[in-house]
């Protein structure tokens, strides 16, 4: 898919992301101290990720693994030897002078994640330059309403480990970008390697973003473009600010270009900050050093090497990715890609759930419909968590057959449903309770043929060839006893007129 | 080779250190020996070297994912100059972390 300039828009919009994702481990990179989010400060610190002298890192397995995974899952190549290097620079939150991340040999490269548009085409194929492994930085809190001369470091982040992926220029829009980000935060989600919880810093996203304008008078369509400088936006700190960002930020650098006329040349990247409540991005003070790192290698650690054996136990330890998914699952349960896609969307835990409904049920479409109609509309309405969802899949199972049976129709059973979440009681106690018993066959013939007695109208009418009459008495019976099947008992009336 | 009083300046702004017009002066000439000391290893062919990662012939080391203990929050804190029980205490940061 290409995007073109338009009268509207005579520009296209070049973005490329950084992300960083926490792995989920239960230590640090280098440390054993503990990972858990929302500890009171400076109660996960230890000598090595204060950076205290004499204290030495020693790499997390877990993490390396994790990373592998995410790697692959991306499908970038794993570098059979790689190794660490130092970062210097100096900000309190990082105490030992320098981060422990990646330069020249990272992990991992080359990979690519595509991402669908909202009718299922392909919108884009994201190339990803780099996934490297690298450690976080503490926390620096500061006061400002407060006017206080501190501002006060807390260290439990440092250490935390980190992949940075980071993407090729190639995504369009500020709507594919989100959407890109969304795919691959299920990615990650899905093989288990980040919860990727931006609220709690889990994700971070910087974009990169400037404008390619095609110069009119200058050959045409054909002709020469004009490339806006460079500028990379911070602080973004959901999916939905970087979707607005990037589109203040476009509109911002085609103001700024019609005014200015300035492109992109040897100025370094401008880095602006994203200000949510302003709806605005704000240039950032330029540190005229920022980009010299000085990086030279760990000396701490010794390198890694991943052999071909490595890489296919890695594999193999991942899991299906949410695109193998959706396609499995459209095939094993003979259900639509719109069902599949909503299914795999929410999470690995809705889809086991699914699974399990749809395999005591039997029947792949009406555990869909079922998951969709009820249990995901009733979810979205209370919060929380399928695992935490108080109707189990046995429950559901246990409505969609006695539904399949005939004790009742679809909307009878949909009251069910909701009684046994309001009361959380067995499926067979709410039935009881709610006087839906069953209606016998013996009951069903007697008050068909009490209604029939007393509508001689509608049996002439569908005597005459008028079947659609007989809606007429299914009111009337449901009157009588709301647990008369109406399907049944349009039949049984059928039936009964045609032996007259 | 020879460094410029600019390289120096550079560097040590990088440091963080505050050097002197006199302090530029001399460490621009002790640095240019030291860097001159050094350069003699270009004298030698390395093109058919691989680049050395690391001195010691030792790879794969790692440990397992289990929770070690913490120090204590006041362990912690006890070497710093500043903090308030909780947090270590730094002259005002304002703007982004340095992080990347
Ligand atoms: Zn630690």
């Amino acid at each position: 898919m290409t995007t073109q300039p338009t009268a509207a828009e005579p520009f296209t919009t070049i973005i490329g992301l950084e992300v960083h994702v926490q792995l989920q481990t239960k230590t640090k990179l280098f440390c054993g101290c503990s990972t858990t989010f929302g500890a009171a400060p400076n109660t996960q610190v230890c000598p090595t990720c204060l950076g205290l002298p004499g204290s030495l890192p020693v790499m997390n397995r877990h993490a390396f693994d994790l990373a592998v995974r995410a790697a692959l899952a991306l499908d970038c190549t794993i570098a059979p030897f790689t190794k660490w290097d130092r970062k210097n620079y100096f900000y309190p939150d990082l105490p030992k002078g320098y981060q422990i991340s990646q330069y020249d040999l990272p992990f991992s490269s080359d990979g690519r994640l595509e991402v669908i548009d909202p009718k299922g085409a392909l919108w884009r194929d994201v190339r990803i330059i780099r996934v490297h492994l690298e450690e976080d930085a503490g926390k620096s809190m500061h006061d400002e309403a407060a006017g206080t001369a501190d501002t006060r470091i807390d260290l439990n982040r440092a250490g935390t480990p980190l992949c940075e992926i980071v993407t090729q220029p190639d995504l369009r829009s500020p709507q594919e970008s989100r959407a890109w980000l969304n795919e691959l935060k299920l990615l990650l989600a899905y093989l288990g390697v980040s919860d990727c919880n931006m609220q709690e810093g889990s994700l971070r996203v910087d974009a990169n973003v400037n404008l390619h304008i095609p110069l009119a008078g200058e050959g045409g369509a054909d002709g020469r473009l004009a490339k806006t400088p460079i500028v990379e936006i911070k602080n973004m700190n959901s999916f939905r600010s970087v979707e607005r960002a990037l589109v203040y930020e476009a509109a911002r650098q085609w103001e700024e270009w019609q005014a200015t006329k300035a492109e992109m040349g040897n100025t370094p990247k401008q880095t602006r900050g994203w200000d949510d409540a302003a709806g605005v991005t704000r240039a950032q003070r330029h540190k005229e050093e920022s980009s010299d790192y000085r990086y030279f290698p760990e000396p701490d650690l010794v390198p890694v090497t991943v052999s071909e054996a490595d890489i296919a136990k890695a594999r193999a330890a991942m899991g299906d990715p949410p695109t193998v998914l959706r396609k499995a699952l459209a095939e094993k349960w003979r259900i639509p890609a719109y069902d599949a896609d909503v299914l795999v969307n929410q999470g690995r835990d809705l889809v086991d759930y699914f699974e399990d409904l749809a395999t005591r049920v039997g029947e792949g479409k009406v555990a869909s419909n079922w998951m969709q109609q009820d249990v995901l509309r009733t979810l979205n309405e209370r919060g929380g968590t399928i695992g935490e969802f108080p109707v189990r899949p046995e429950a559901v199972a246990d409505i969609i057959g006695r539904v399949t049976k005939g004790d009742f129709d679809t909307s009878r059973g949909r009251e069910i449903f909701a009684e046994v979440l309001a009361s959380g009681r067995p499926v067979a106690d709410v039935v009881a309770s709610m006087g839906i018993a069953a209606v016998s066959d013996d009951d069903l013939v007697s008050l068909c043929k009490e209604l029939l007695a007393a509508n001689p109208k509608i049996v002439a009418d569908v005597q005459g060839g008028k079947e659609q009459a007989a809606a007429g008495l299914i009111g009337q019976a449901r009157k009588k006893n709301p647990n008369v099947n109406p399907g049944k008992f349009r039949q049984m009336c059928l039936d009964l007129i045609r032996g007259m | 080779m020879a460094l410029s009083r600019q390289d120096v300046a550079k560097v040590g702004l990088l440091a963080r250190l505050a050097l002197s017009s006199d302090d530029l002066d001399r460490m621009t000439g002790e640095l240019s020996k030291i860097v001159g000391l050094v350069s003699q290893l270009e004298e030698i062919d390395t093109s058919a070297v691989a680049p050395l990662a690391h001195p010691l012939d030792t790879q794969n080391v790692f440990r397992d994912d289990v929770p070690a203990p913490s120090l204590t929050t006041a362990e912690a804190l006890q070497s710093s100059p500043r903090h308030d029980g909780s947090c270590f205490l730094v002259p005002a940061v304002l703007g982004d972390s340095g992080a990347a």
